[in-house]
């Protein structure tokens, strides 16, 4: 299990790296790796491969909005039941339950501003549970997924140090 | 100009300084600079920067004003935090017998002015780090080398051998080889201090980038408090090495004379630093462990990649790896820096009995390392 933590992590940083890699990274086989890559494959602990996009670097435009929602709970639909509801959408990214004033913060993609607002009015806002929303646009993305997506310092070591 | 011993004297400078070999790694250095499209497996330091949060804790500092000396030993706080974490490597020292040095650097030289008389005999197992011989020399010492190759670990009959001396300085886990001595390696070394009645200087500045076994601190051992200067600092723990903060731990004589020297040499470590410093201590420890891990893997990979041609001794710590080639060393790397485009040092750098290695540090990206094995391997297939 230790083993395949760190296969985990090394993935999670760069889906890249070839089972050769990580086999001598980590000195295992490579089939030993393989076979174990397959084992989290199958058992849903690797969900999917993904890449990173930086798209407003090529100038494609594309709207975020992150949604947060309040709810009345009922009887019969708690906060599972909503939420899956809310996360069938396609354009909804994420879902998640948050601790605060609202319930749940939902990160929705779209092409343009119009596109989420009539989205959230049409779509999330009349689920007969959703009490009220609040929808904050997102004009500038700093950080995704721990990667900085700025310019970051240069190495300035001396190319022999003793 | 008079020539003493192939050097040319001249009577403006001191003897002693006139007649220190260049460092080896000066020439190369020169061969490298202004050249962009060269992989560097020089480079002795961490290739992560500080991390944020201590970066963050000294500019505030700096915005707060805080920029006037500190006492002589450093910052108590410090000091109690430095006492504190020591702990982990087997001992508690007093925060009153730790002075806060500008690095090790300076730390090995007020160690060695603090005990050495003119002729003392130091003894300094080899290959090891560019500034022990000449340190020892500038103290007024009489110095002794003892080559380590194979295993790179100094061994009880070659240092009894020696009859007297005063000071023997080790560094581990080891700059250049990244061999580390176990329990059972530095029971025998400090056996041999014993019966030498010389006083151990313990260079442990990677002892946080331990691989294979956990880092004990020889000071540690039964009977050892009072016969080790103990020499750590942030550097390669915390990714520090420009901020120069580090510290000595001594027993309360040698204490007394390493702080007289540091009060008129050094006054004190840099505020901002050690204001980092405390901050690496107290909040750094994610950050570490997320460099040890990658320079693990890095190690596994580089050294696996190696061994395809070279025989490698797997290293225990640090960020080298000294692989033996089969070459002379200086050639070699000369060669490797034209032709493939790699710097690395020459194992000659470390002592005559490095001759025949050299030093690969894994201090760089993944990517980079890659393509550095890639072209190493190539290199040395065609040599063969």
């Amino acid at each position: 299990m230790e083993r395949a933590e760190e296969i985990l992590k090394i993935l999670e940083d760069n889906a890249k790296v070839s089972p050769k890699e990580i086999a001598e990274i980590l000195d295992l086989k490579e089939e030993e790796v393989e076979e174990m890559i397959k084992k989290l494959e199958g058992e849903k602990i690797i969900l999917k491969y993904k890449t990173l996009v930086n798209w407003e670097k090529l100038g494609v435009e594309e709207v975020y909005a992150i949604i947060d929602v309040r709810v009345n709970l009922t009887r019969e639909k708690g906060y599972d039941d909503i939420a899956k509801r809310i996360a069938k959408f396609p354009e909804v990214h994420a879902v998640r339950l948050v601790s605060g004033e609202y319930d749940f913060q939902v990160v929705v993609k779209g092409k343009s501003l119009k596109d989420i607002a009539f989205f959230v009015a049409e779509k999330i806002s009349t689920i007969p549970e959703v009490r009220d929303t609040v929808t904050h646009f997102v004009l500038r993305t700093y950080k995704e997924e721990g990667v900085l997506l700025f310019e970051d310092e240069e190495d300035r070591r001396l190319a022999i140090v003793p | 100009m008079r020539r003493i011993g192939g050097w040319q004297l001249s009577r403006k400078v001191n003897e002693k300084v006139a007649n220190l070999k260049p460092s080896g790694i000066r020439r190369f250095f020169d061969l490298i600079i202004g050249r962009e499209d060269v992989i560097s497996l020089g480079v002795g330091e961490p290739d992560f920067p500080v991390p944020w949060k201590i970066r963050e804790e000294m500019i505030y500092s700096l915005e707060k004003g805080i920029t006037s000396y500190t006492s002589n030993q450093g910052l108590p706080e410090l000091r109690n935090s430095i006492a504190e974490y020591y702990e982990k490597f087997g001992f508690k020292p007093d925060p009153d017998n730790i002075i806060v040095t500008t690095g090790v650097s300076e730390g090995i030289d007020i160690a060695l002015r603090a005990i050495i008389n003119p002729g003392d005999k130091v003894i300094i197992p080899e290959p090891c780090y560019v500034s022990y011989e000449p340190l020892s020399i500038l103290a007024g010492a009489e110095v002794v080398k003892i080559p380590t190759v194979p295993d790179f670990k100094p061994k009880y009959e070659d240092l009894v051998k020696v009859g007297k001396a005063k000071a023997i300085i080790i560094n581990y886990p080891n700059n250049p080889t990244g061999v580390s001595y176990s329990r059972k390696d530095l029971e025998e070394i400090a056996d041999a201090a014993v019966e030498l009645n010389a006083i151990i200087i313990s260079d442990e500045i990677y002892a946080e980038l331990s691989y294979t076994f956990k880092h004990t601190s020889i000071a540690s051992l039964n009977g050892m408090e009072d016969k080790v200067v103990v020499l750590n600092g942030f550097s390669k723990s915390f990714a520090m090495t420009g901020l120069r903060v580090g510290y000595a731990i001594a027993p309360n004589e040698i204490f007394e004379a390493m702080l007289k020297i540091h009060q008129y040499c050094m006054l004190c470590a840099p505020v901002t630093a050690q204001i980092g410093a405390i901050e690496a201590l107290r909040n750094g420890e994610a950050d570490l462990e997320r460099m040890r891990a990658e320079y693990l893997r890095r190690r596994n990979y580089f050294v696996r990649r190696l061994r395809e041609v070279f025989d490698v001794r797997m290293p225990d710590g640090a960020f080298y790896v000294f692989p033996k080639i089969n070459a002379n060393s200086e050639e070699f790397a000369e060669k490797l820096l034209f032709e493939k485009s790699v710097a690395v040092v020459p194992g000659s750098a470390f002592g005559e009995c490095g001759e025949g290695y050299i030093r690969c540090a894994y201090a760089i990206s993944m990517d980079k390392l890659k393509e550095a094995a890639d072209r190493i391997v190539d290199f040395a297939k065609r040599m063969i």
